[in-house]
């Protein structure tokens, strides 16, 4: 059996408490919002806190007010939420399409935000990991998919996030210096281990989603299986339309880079045209071009590619007939 | 607390109400199946990989393996020995036994509870509601089908509709 590690666990009723509980466990405390992420992790021995700290009983997190979200919502009342659907399909979308409606049911917004990234190397048992001897994402210090690197290429593979970059959506975070708001673009590293810029202690609170006005968004996912599968390609496309004509545009992949990736050459193909066939195969194969996954995820490596210009097509085909 | 001494929690277990003291770090599968004595509830890959150890938590399918059993201080769980009312099967149970719906049995209690949480939301889903509720429950050995008409059949007769499994459904297309 997999069992989890021993910890003490807490549960705060406000982030005051739960940040001087943080403070407290000091490196070996984490949190942790539905668990769906880190319980498996945990299980795995990739985390091994000492005491974990559950954000899920602070009513601050579960918070749906105008367009901004609390980060302890679920990925069910996300994606279920009518004006959600209507204002932010693209973002209710992705939500619906992470793994299964029984983790969706557990897991959260902020947890889907900062899940860990992933690595064929890496999402393995202790004992997998130890027989090839471990990688330098935990306990060891090389990396297994490019031996001679000296970073990890661990995955980004959150739904949700490419689709919060693409959209600009901004978070707020609140530590023990206080709170601060930051763009979602600004919030990930191109780095498998430190992937975050948020610091251990602090916390994401809320996410604000930008006023749903002249713009429009869409996500596609691509996986080996319709449920449960990671996405081993994400594009997040985010158009804004004055009169028919693009007047800004922002390309996002998922699946692709150790942070969402934004392609600024793919946008820069859009802007100021009509969304018209040679615009899209343009941008099409600007974000193929710079896309370099790794041998680390599911599925063969160059077809992987060659899928990015299908699928970010596929995409702005799809804004392109919602329009209007 | 220490890591290592017992936690007591109290909770609501299929309608009545339970004091359990363990191992702080336990989920509530473990909890369920050694502290409780109840294996109805499986443990398959205890990463949230396979849906077996489904349970409904107030009223919501979650995976019994990914959550923990400090969190379900006072919250109402269930069960797939909740589902029968002594010794009458519950009709989802009376339509999986009927059709065939179980093989090995293994996925069993898991697609019964998705199920049942289904029908309370609605009653009358349509195959691809059906699908889409169940899509995060393997089953490896009946191929699904007869899983969805069995929940078909048990939502019908739920809604008091005289409903009988369909021939083809029990001796095949002849
Ligand atoms: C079988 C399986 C399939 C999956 N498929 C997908 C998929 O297709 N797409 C996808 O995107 N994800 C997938 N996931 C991952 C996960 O279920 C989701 O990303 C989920 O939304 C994570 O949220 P959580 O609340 O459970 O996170 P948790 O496990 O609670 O937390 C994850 C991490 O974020 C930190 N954290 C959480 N909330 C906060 C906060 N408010 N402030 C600061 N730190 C925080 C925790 O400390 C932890 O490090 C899958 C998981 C499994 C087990
Ligand atoms: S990319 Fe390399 S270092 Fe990172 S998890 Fe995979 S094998 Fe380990
Ligand atoms: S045991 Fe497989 S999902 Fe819980
Ligand atoms: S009946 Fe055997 S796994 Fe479903």
């Amino acid at each position: 059996m997999l069992r989890l590690p021993s910890f003490k666990y807490l549960q705060p009723k406000t982030l005051k408490e739960a940040l001087a509980m943080k403070a407290d466990a000091g490196p070996d405390g984490m949190y942790v919002a539905g668990g769906t992420d880190l319980y498996p992790n945990m299980k795995r021995r990739h985390q091994e806190p000492r005491t974990v700290i559950s954000l899920m009983a602070i009513p601050e997190l579960k918070r749906l007010e105008g367009w901004n979200v609390g980060t302890c919502v679920t990925l069910t009342e996300l994606s279920n939420l009518p004006t959600f659907q209507h204002s932010y399909p693209a973002v209710a979308h992705a939500a619906a399409l992470v793994s299964t409606p029984l983790l969706r049911n557990m897991g959260t917004l902020g947890g889907n935000l900062c899940l860990d990234t992933r690595c064929n190397y890496y999402d393995q048992t202790y004992e997998w990991r130890k027989a090839i001897d471990f990688c330098m994402k935990k306990d060891g210090h090389i990396c297994w998919v490019a031996p001679s690197s000296p970073r990890c290429w661990a995955v980004s593979s959150s739904d949700v996030a490419p689709v919060a970059v693409a959209i600009g959506a901004e978070f707020l975070l609140v530590g023990p210096q206080g709170e601060r708001v930051i763009p979602a673009g600004r919030f990930y590293h191109n780095d498998g281990i430190n992937y975050l810029t948020k610091q251990p202690d602090e916390i994401l609170v809320e996410v604000r989603l930008p006023a749903p006005d002249g713009w429009d968004a869409v996500y596609h996912k691509l996986r080996r299986r319709g449920s449960f599968d990671f996405p081993v390609l994400g594009v997040a496309a985010w158009v804004r339309r004055e009169g028919g004509r693009v007047t800004d545009a922002r390309i996002v992949l998922g699946g692709v880079a150790s942070w969402p990736q934004e392609i600024p050459e793919a946008a820069a193909a859009l802007r100021d045209g009509e969304l018209g066939d040679d615009a899209i195969a343009a941008a099409a194969a600007a974000a193929y071009r710079p896309a370099k996954p790794l041998d680390n995820t599911d599925f063969d490596l160059s077809w992987r590619k060659q899928m990015t210009r299908v699928y970010v097509k596929a995409a702005l085909e799809e804004l392109r007939q919602r329009r209007g | 607390m220490r890591p290592d001494s017992k936690a007591k929690i109290a909770f609501e277990l299929n309608g009545e109400p339970v004091e359990v003291a363990f191992a702080p770090h336990k989920t509530l599968l473990e909890v369920l199946r050694e502290d409780l004595a109840l294996t109805g509830t499986k443990h398959g890959c205890e990463l949230g990989e396979c849906g077996t150890c489904t349970v409904l938590l107030d009223g919501a399918p979650v995976l019994s393996c990914l959550v923990l059993g400090l969190a379900c201080e006072r919250r109402r769980v269930k069960t797939v020995e909740g589902l029968a009312q002594g010794s009458r099967l519950h009709p989802l149970q009376e339509a999986f036994a009927a059709l065939g719906a179980a093989q090995c049995g293994y996925c069993t209690p898991a697609f019964l509870l998705t199920a049942d949480a289904l029908l309370a939301d609605n009653p009358s889903p349509n195959r691809d509601d059906i699908k889409q509720a169940l899509s995060g429950n393997l089953c490896r050995c009946t191929g699904y089908i007869k899983i969805y008409e069995a929940v078909e059949l048990a939502a019908a007769r739920l809604r008091g509709e005289k409903a009988e499994p369909a021939r083809e459904s029990l001796y095949g297309r002849r």
